[in-house]
């Protein structure tokens, strides 16, 4: 049997890169992923040939990034807020050369400086693109530390498999919250050999080049497009969580931290003999459209709760296609939405339509 | 029998240079490969090409290439040699690339004595991106955007990346060369070498700025450009060793 073990999230975070195979890890220090760092230092830097380095800024972190990633290495980063910000750039130029790589984003309040407590008010910025130019990063979107560990691994397998950035988009408090989690097996065959491409030594092989640009717009249309036929494949790795959809009275939609609150929320309904369902993306770049399209179908009202002003609602709006009404509600700047403001918006929709 | 003296060196590729007539980023992609023959290692170097207008160098080496966001090279540079510690890397920048945009990320390389090689092409100018005033432009230079010319009440004077980064502890080797004679070139080749073998040697980091023309943006013929710059750079960016580790007692 695997050992259970109890684990802070930025530190199975960091565990799970690990066990992946990731011996590169480059960051600046912010809360609330401090402690990722942290454990990376202390892991890393005890294993021969490994690499971690405190960055000068997360502008040099991401672009270490592009350079390891680049010769091969499995590598990750982490921040959030401002420090995601700051790492735009670099992403923008790892899609482009096709690099893969693991970006953790725990998210905080923002904009700004904002605050240092959970939010979701990244959610455009890492499914949208986030830097300049035509790509998208592969976005995961964990709701459990057992969840952190497991969709780290993948993010790791699915950046390689593409090779385009991943990240992972969890949060303030999945990041500090403490669950007991399982590591399974890694088979280490599973990383796919970069001999092919990576930077190395050119002896026998013609010299490789990693060129992010090209100033014949046929031609770096050619590059943009090989870029987004993978897009196009990604929709067949979509993931998502379905709870109490048999035959609900009303679906709400809801991804990470406010999805935990869901499931609270549900078992209150069961009490009081309302039948809430839950789809919990996982990916959310690839989104989930089928099946909110498919519960939009069956159901006459959707609710959307997210940490923020509203963003992933226009992706539910999109998959429900006009077939449901489509209502949200949120909360931001850091505050965590709580069971209680999820029934009574429930019991309002319910009651008004 | 004739004896071949002069050929093309094997670190180039056949790609013809696309810099401007008298322009010195040719002279230094040459000594760069020259360097990379006679130390044998061109199959095992990594290059990073930066943003400017050597960002096409990565068609000109002979080996594996990676152009970099702009400023970032040494940064780029660290994530490769971390990953792959024996292959020989070297990063070649612009002022604009690596004493403005860049400033952090080359401080923070040469601190933490990375076991790079770079070269910094110091043009006082942004060559590219058609003649804007670089953080190396001398006082009193009329550039796009210092079309009054540079005045320091308001600009700052020029910053000598050179004696900046002695300051620090750990660099291996940082030395100012010039190529506008032969005697200047042979002696920038050697330092060329020097920051190349210390890499080799696993001595730690090495910079080798070059002082270099752009005919065209400071609106100079080719020998005009060369004079000016002994004249007006040379006196400001003395040429010289301020660091080697091997001259430490
Ligand atoms: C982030 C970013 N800012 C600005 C630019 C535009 N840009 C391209 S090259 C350059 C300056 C190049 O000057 P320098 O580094 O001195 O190189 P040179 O062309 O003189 O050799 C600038 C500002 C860019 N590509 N990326
Ligand atoms: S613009 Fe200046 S730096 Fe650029 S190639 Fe021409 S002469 Fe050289
Ligand atoms: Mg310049």
């Amino acid at each position: 049997m695997v050992e259970r073990l109890l684990m802070k999230g930025n530190e199975a975070i960091g565990e799970a890169a690990i066990h992946a195979g990731c011996r590169y890890y480059f960051g600046y220090p912010i809360t609330p992923q401090s402690e990722l760092t942290a454990y990376m230092a202390r892991r890393l830097l005890k294993i021969e040939g490994a690499a971690f380095i405190q960055s000068e800024s997360e502008i040099a972190a991401i672009n270490m990034v592009y350079g390891a990633a680049a010769a091969g290495g499995r590598v990750m980063t982490s921040s959030s807020g401002p420090g995601i910000s700051l790492k735009q750039e670099g992403i923008s130029y790892l899609a482009c050369a096709e690099l893969p790589c693991v970006i953790v984003n725990m998210m905080r309040g923002g904009p700004g400086l904002g605050s240092i407590q959970p939010a979701q008010g990244d959610y455009f910025q890492a499914t949208k693109g986030g830097g300049h130019g035509d790509y998208h990063l592969i976005v995961l979107a964990p709701s459990s530390v057992q969840e952190l560990v497991d969709l780290t691994i993948k993010a790791f397998d699915l950046a390689d498999k593409y090779r385009n950035p991943a990240m992972i988009l969890g949060d303030g408090l999945l990041g500090q919250m403490m669950e007991p989690v399982q590591f399974k097996e890694f088979q280490k065959e599973r990383i796919p050999s970069k001999e092919d491409w990576a930077l190395g030594s050119c002896q026998g092989r013609k010299p490789r080049r990693i060129v992010p640009f090209n100033l014949d717009p046929d031609e770096l249309e050619k590059i943009v497009n090989k870029i987004g036929r993978k897009y196009e494949d990604l929709p067949k790795e979509v993931q998502y969580e379905v709870v109490n959809m048999d035959d609900p009275d009303i679906v709400v939609v809801a991804y990470g931290t406010v999805a935990r609150v869901v499931k609270t929320v549900i078992q209150k309904g069961k009490k009081e003999g309302i039948n809430i369902g839950l789809i919990r993306p996982i990916t959310l770049y690839p989104f989930p459209y089928a099946v909110i399209n498919d519960a939009a179908n069956r159901v006459k009202q959707i609710l959307v709760a997210e940490m923020s002003l509203g963003q992933m609602v226009e992706d539910v709006k999109l998959a429900a296609n006009g077939k449901s009404k489509v209502f949200f509600y949120g909360r931001t700047g850091g505050v965590v939405i709580s069971p209680v403001e999820i029934w009574e918006e429930v019991k309002k929709i319910l009651n008004q339509n | 029998m004739m004896k071949k003296v002069f050929a093309r060196p094997k670190s180039l590729t056949e790609v013809p240079f696309t810099y401007c007539p008298g322009c010195h980023h040719g002279i230094i992609h040459r000594l760069i490969a020259e360097v990379m023959d006679e130390l044998n290692i061109a199959q095992d170097t990594i290059g990073i090409a930066p943003v400017g207008c050597s960002v096409f160098a990565y068609l000109f080496f002979n080996c594996d290439m990676i152009v970099a966001a702009h400023g970032r090279a040494p940064a780029v540079a660290t994530g490769i040699k971390r990953v792959k510690p024996n292959n020989i890397v070297f990063t070649y920048q612009g002022d604009g690339d690596l004493a403005s945009i860049g400033t952090a990320e080359i401080v923070h390389a040469a601190n933490r004595s990375e076991k790079i090689t770079v070269i910094f092409v110091n043009n006082a100018i942004y060559g590219m991106t058609g003649g804007q005033m670089a953080p190396t432009s001398l006082e009193g230079q009329v550039t796009q955007t210092s079309p009054y010319g540079r005045d320091p009440k308001t600009m700052g004077m020029p910053i000598r990346m050179c004696e900046l980064l002695s300051t620090l502890n750990s660099p291996a080797y940082i030395a100012r060369v010039a190529l506008t004679k032969p005697a200047y070139i042979i002696r920038a080749k050697k330092a060329i070498k020097k920051g190349f073998q210390y890499q080799i040697d696993g001595k730690g980091f090495s910079l080798i700025e070059v002082l270099s023309t752009c005919p065209t943006n400071w609106g100079l013929s080719p020998k005009e450009a060369n004079e000016w710059l002994e004249k007006k750079m040379i006196p400001y960016y003395p040429l010289a060793e301020f660091k080697n580790v091997e001259e430490v007692s």
